[in-house]
């Protein structure tokens, strides 16, 4: 972890909601994909936990989508300075990929597995990419993903854009050696029951520090109690436990 | 440079800042990033007879200036803390550690009280009477004089160390209960715990946190903190440790103003890691603006 002060680059709307904001700052506490930054507003007491899209020299990606006041804040900054906290959480774990990985995302959820994606195809896997989303006007990145020559599949519940249904509905149809995902926790459930192979899900709640120091986003599973945060966020299949 | 060292129940500390229970862990987060061993000493999560989970979650919420939570007193039990984390704890801090003990029965008191008393890293007690987010325990002892009193006593009767009982403002008067536990042979008031509140989702229409309520802490408390501490203050004899919304070193002065003989940092750590060295590094700065030599001698100092 490490507290540093990153600049804005550029910030700029993929969809009516999700933004992409490009920061220069110290990355080296940045060293998996699947870690989070955390990150200080103007006006806000709590730092606002966002997920590493890329990270590329001095230069940080972070997409996000407008869920409050935080992030609707960000949206809207042009330029400036924020106080960030990087290299948070523990990030996926590439060794366990196999050949032919399959990266799922949901939504907001999406992000995170970019930089993962261009690590594994750095590494010479054929990756698949499914990529859910609720509509055609909410699809982001999906070039980007091709553009790492991953094998892109892109699925809308409502049928415009793609192949109607969820990301479960695409990956049922798929050979692949081990899955990585991150979406709303009912994807990963259903990711969870429709995969055939061991994986790696990642997962979100609400934090309070982001470090692991207050204990706010514990969770139980199979293997003990869990920080969100920091023994986090993501977690291997085996040892999830669902909530009731 | 003016004197920081304060003495709190008969221990020296070599400052008067101490980073508060429940936003500090065990000190290894924060030992990763800088020697934990500047603070004055810390006081470690909230530790109880049996392991505990806590709270479902949500358990957080956002506020201005300020957050609430409720956390639950989560923490692996007496047993495991001595055995896991009092090892790993003294590698990252060699000075006398505050350790912060919460239950559910008198007896849950004085068993965890008594263990810990036995151990060496151990300085002082400090026993919460003031925890917002647990039933059938933590804040009902500390909202009665009688039940705080016999809490007190039950502890103060199977340990040696200091015992400083942490009260909450979550009560109509601080003042009968610090009276009641110094009567009942404390050595040191410690306050004030979070303020019990809560936050609505708008979109969800239901409480943001998953146990509706919890304690509210931050900046936002500070003038509430003072108060409270410049009312016990002013009734007792024995020390008074002030916490609640510090954030600077310049607060750190407020709060010995008001009475406080050493001063707990806490929801400001979770926000910026560094704050409370941060503070330390600053506080002679503040001293020398505010013309201070001796941090002993502004202690209830504001009449």
């Amino acid at each position: 972890m490490k507290q540093s002060i990153f600049e804005i680059v550029s910030n700029q709307a993929l969809t009516a909601n999700v933004y992409r904001m490009e920061l220069r700052g110290d990355t080296s506490a940045i060293t998996a994909p699947g870690q989070f930054v955390n990150i200080q507003l103007d006006g806000m007491y709590l730092r606002r936990p966002i997920s590493v899209c890329d990270v590329q020299g001095d230069i940080l990606t972070i997409v996000y989508k407008v869920v409050g006041k935080g992030t609707e804040a960000m949206s809207r900054m042009e330029s400036g300075k924020l106080d960030i906290l990087t290299g948070l959480g523990n990030g996926y774990d590439l060794t366990l990929a196999g050949e032919k990985p399959v990266l799922l995302g949901g939504g907001v959820g999406v992000p995170p597995m970019y930089l993962l994606a261009r690590k594994l195809r750095e590494q010479g896997k054929e990756v698949s990419v499914i990529l859910g989303f609720n509509t055609k006007d909410e699809i982001f990145y999906e070039q980007e993903f091709k553009a790492l020559g991953c094998a892109v599949t892109v699925t809308t519940v409502d049928g415009s854009y793609g192949l109607k249904g969820f990301v479960t509905d695409a990956l049922k149809t798929m050979d692949y050696t081990h899955f990585y995902t991150c979406g709303p926790e009912p994807m990963l459930k259903a990711v969870y029951r429709a995969s055939v192979t061991s994986g790696q899900m990642s997962f979100e709640e609400r934090m309070g520090c982001g470090f692991g120091a207050c204990m706010g986003c514990s969770c139980k599973t199979l293997t003990g109690y869990k920080r969100i945060c920091k023994d986090g966020p993501v977690m291997m299949k085996e040892e999830i436990l669902w909530a009731q | 440079m003016g004197a920081m060292n304060v003495n709190l129940c008969g221990i020296e500390l070599d400052n008067p800042i101490i980073p508060a229970s429940g936003t500090f862990g065990y000190g290894y987060e924060f030992a990763e990033l800088y020697d934990i061993n500047c603070l004055g000493s810390f006081s470690f999560k909230g530790t109880t007879r049996d392991p505990r989970f806590g709270n479902p979650t949500p358990r957080i919420a956002e506020c201005t200036a300020g957050m609430i939570n409720a956390v639950g007193l989560q923490n692996p039990g007496v047993e495991k803390v001595i055995s896991e984390e009092l090892p790993k704890l003294k590698k990252v801090f060699h000075k006398p550690v505050m350790a912060n003990v919460s239950g559910f029965s008198i007896e849950d008191y004085a068993y965890t009280c008594q263990k810990l008393d036995a151990q060496e890293q151990v300085g002082w007690l400090e026993v919460n009477v003031s925890c917002p987010n647990v039933h059938g325990g933590g804040m009902s002892f500390g909202t009665d004089p009688k039940a705080a009193a016999e809490v007190t006593k039950a502890v103060k009767a199977v340990t040696t160390k200091p015992v400083i009982v942490k009260l909450s403002p979550n009560v109509t008067d601080i003042v009968s209960i610090a009276k009641a536990c110094e009567d009942a042979g404390a050595d040191g008031i410690s306050l004030i715990n979070t303020l019990l509140g809560m936050r609505i989702d708008l979109n969800r229409r239901k409480p943001v946190i998953a146990n509706k309520m919890g304690g509210f802490s931050g900046s936002a408390i500070f003038p509430v903190a003072v108060r409270m501490v410049y009312q016990v203050a002013n009734a007792v004899n024995i020390p008074v440790v002030g916490m609640g919304g510090v954030s600077s070193a310049e607060d750190v002065l407020e709060m010995m103003l008001a009475g406080a003989t050493a001063v707990e940092v806490g929801a400001a750590n979770l926000v910026n890691p560094y704050i409370c060295r941060d503070m330390v590094e600053d506080l002679p700065r503040v001293m020398d603006k505010y013309r201070v030599n001796n941090l002993n001698e502004i202690i209830g100092g504001a009449k």
